[in-house]
């Protein structure tokens, strides 16, 4: 297990790197750099101005070299500074991650506590009217455009019935935390009905199949009841699959977050990458994204463990 | 993968009697009918690819150009010029709303066709050449799956095409936001249709037929194309159905974030951009492209949902 760890953690960090490079150069392809937007503002500067800055800040070296010296740097902490937020990197990025971690796992745990009840309901019984409601429900939920569905919630609980805030984390500092989850329904809500229904239809057909089984026959014959094989037999090897889709999907969710985000200016790292790749502010939006990318990855490597917990047969230590 | 059953049932009702026998493509329409979720959607989508396709016609009959900006006749209420009203600039909403379908629905299925070609030609390699090409492949759809997309795609959406040396004219076109999303969904679609088919390969390849053919010595691109690949062509269409809704929502949150087609040129997407602002004077604005993006998106996987029950009865 340990040696598996390791390994999957190396792996981790091959990613990471060969990530960063390639976002530094995509980055590096954005229109402007920073030295020509400050030129543009301010008409005092001459052109052997900018030229000297570019060579103060490096940037008239080779890419290739500007990345290792980025590197060297990153990896001993020191991320640089964000243009648009006048602070160190880390600075604005850590309280951003926070609040996506507590956007994504509500919604998470959400979708978790309706999707799999809801799955297994279906499968077992299909062809019912409560499996075609619960499919129809499914494919609405990933059919929906999830900007357009958070633009109707805002239409019906906000201006409509004014219920819940409609943007924004909190109503400022020392609103409390009953605010700051007011202020969470909406988002939460959006990003839930979306994930929930893929989750949906994988656990419904993960329980089909596994509901055809021969043990389940055994079961069935030596006169357990339906309930009892459902929950008892079926479930754990039904889970198999959906957690490797759980898996998988956690980029799924992190996309579905930064739409959201966007769509309720919930600060977190959704949104701070979207400013970032907008403002132009390149060193936030890099280290943005290889954040979001480690909490992806970490998040597989959490659902793998899962697996070989939820199944015997799996063993990781070679 | 066994060999058509129909294939089979045919034969032997042809051997054994007079009566006419069933072929597989009537057995399949007869399947596919039997969905009738799948075939009322098949029919919205041909109703709303016939309205996009005559959006320059119901402009002419409308007189109204989609484009003409008009800050004197903003928000107008529906009349019998405009039918579904206009927008802030004064532009009609219902002409320009059948030009975004023509957008989005262009974008979907070319970006969906494109995304199976890579998808299945990157499946049949590393399904059946295995070893190191197998595992390079692999790796890039695993990376690809796992990772959040959307921040990066935003990235590679907001790439400035002149610092790669892309000549200016092309950059200045109207439709390069088109090209460029095209380019954008296929890179993210393919990899579903490469998993699909590298698993259907590695099975295949096992099969007699294939060891029979290897053993009548016809190269590997010959059995990839003449052997494997009509047998991987169902799910390919099936999943490729399926991919087009999602396609499509790719491309309309890209352009809702602004960095997809770009206006003038209007898409379900960027019509959506100012709707959150100009939700209380506009409602209308913000529910109609919307309303368009759902209904394709969901038509287009009832109508997948249907193909795949009608190509492959054994599932479910």
């Amino acid at each position: 297990m340990l040696s598996f760890l390791i390994r999957r953690l190396l792996g981790a960090g091959l990613v990471l790197l060969v990530m960063s490079l390639v976002v530094y150069v995509l980055l590096g392809l954005m229109p402007g750099d920073p030295i020509d937007l400050m030129a543009s503002g301010d008409p005092n500067m001459t052109s052997a101005d900018v030229a000297r800055l570019k060579a103060l800040y490096g940037l008239d070296r080779p890419l290739l070299e500007r990345y290792a010296n980025w590197l060297v740097a990153a990896l001993q902490g020191d991320f640089g500074f964000s243009r648009l937020y006048a602070v160190p990197v880390l600075d604005v990025l850590l309280p951003r991650l926070a609040n996506t971690c507590l956007l994504m796992g509500a919604a998470f745990l959400i979708s978790l506590l309706v999707a799999l009840p809801a799955g297994m309901l279906a499968a077992a019984r299909p062809r019912s009217w409560l499996d075609y409601g619960i499919n129809l429900f499914a494919f609405a939920g990933f059919s929906i455009p999830s900007f357009w569905l958070a633009l109707l919630l805002i239409l019906l609980f906000a201006v409509e019935l004014g219920w819940l805030p409609a943007s924004g984390t909190s109503a400022g500092a020392g609103a409390g935390w009953l605010d700051r989850l007011r202020h969470l329904v909406l988002p939460v809500m959006t990003l839930s009905i979306v994930s929930t229904a893929s989750l949906v239809r994988f656990t419904r057909a993960a329980m089909l199949e596994t509901l055809r089984a021969d043990y389940v026959r055994t079961a069935r014959a030596k006169g357990l009841s339906f309930r009892v094989v459902l929950t008892g037999h079926a479930l754990r090897n039904a889970m198999i699959p959906v957690v490797t889709i759980l898996a998988l999907d956690f980029g799924t969710l992190f996309s579905g977050a930064l739409v959201v985000e966007t769509m309720f200016a919930h600060l977190g790292m959704g949104k701070l990458i979207y400013d970032a790749v907008m403002g132009n502010d390149f060193n936030l939006a890099l280290v943005g994204l290889l954040f979001a990318t480690l909490v992806t990855l970490l998040a597989n490597l959490g659902a793998d463990m899962v697996y070989a917990a939820l199944d015997p047969r799996i063993s990781y230590a070679r | 993968m066994p060999a058509e059953p129909a294939h089979a049932a045919a034969l032997a009702a042809g051997r054994g009697s007079a009566r006419r026998p069933t072929s597989p493509g009537r057995l399949l329409l007869r399947r596919f009918l039997r969905h009738h979720l799948a075939v009322a959607s098949g029919g919205v989508l041909v109703v709303l690819l016939l309205a996009s396709l005559a959006a320059p016609l119901v402009a002419r009959l409308l007189e109204v150009d989609p484009d003409a900006v008009d800050l004197l006749n903003r928000f107008a209420p529906a009349d019998a010029r405009h039918p579904l009203g206009t927008d802030e600039l004064g532009r009609d909403v219902l002409v320009r709303l059948l030009e975004g379908g023509r957008v989005s629905l262009f974008v979907g299925l070319t970006g969906a066709v494109a995304a199976a070609v890579i998808g299945t030609a990157a499946g049949l390699l590393a399904g059946y050449l295995g070893g190191r090409t197998d595992a390079v492949l692999m790796r890039l759809v695993d990376a690809v799956i796992a990772l959040p997309l959307l921040p990066l795609l935003i990235v590679l959406a907001a790439v400035d095409l002149g610092k790669l040396g892309f000549p200016e004219a092309l950059i200045r076109d109207e439709d390069a936001s088109l090209w460029r999303i095209l380019v954008i969904v296929t890179l993210v679609g393919w990899t579903g249709t490469a998993r699909l088919v590298r698993g259907a390969t590695l099975s295949l390849r096992e099969q007699d037929f294939v060891r029979a053919a290897e053993a009548l010595g016809a190269g590997p691109l010959t059995i990839m194309r003449r052997h494997i690949l009509p047998n991987v062509a169902s799910p390919v269409i099936v999943a490729t159905t399926l991919s087009i809704g999602n396609v499509i929502l790719v491309e309309s949150v890209l352009s809702f974030l602004g960095l997809g087609i770009q206006p003038p040129l209007p898409s379900w997407g960027n019509m959506l951009t100012g709707a959150q602002e100009l939700i209380w004077q506009a409602p209308g604005l913000a529910v109609w492209p919307g309303c368009l993006i759902f209904l394709t998106v969901i038509s287009f996987n009832f109508l997948g949902d249907g193909l795949q029950d009608a190509m492959d009865p054994r599932a479910d």
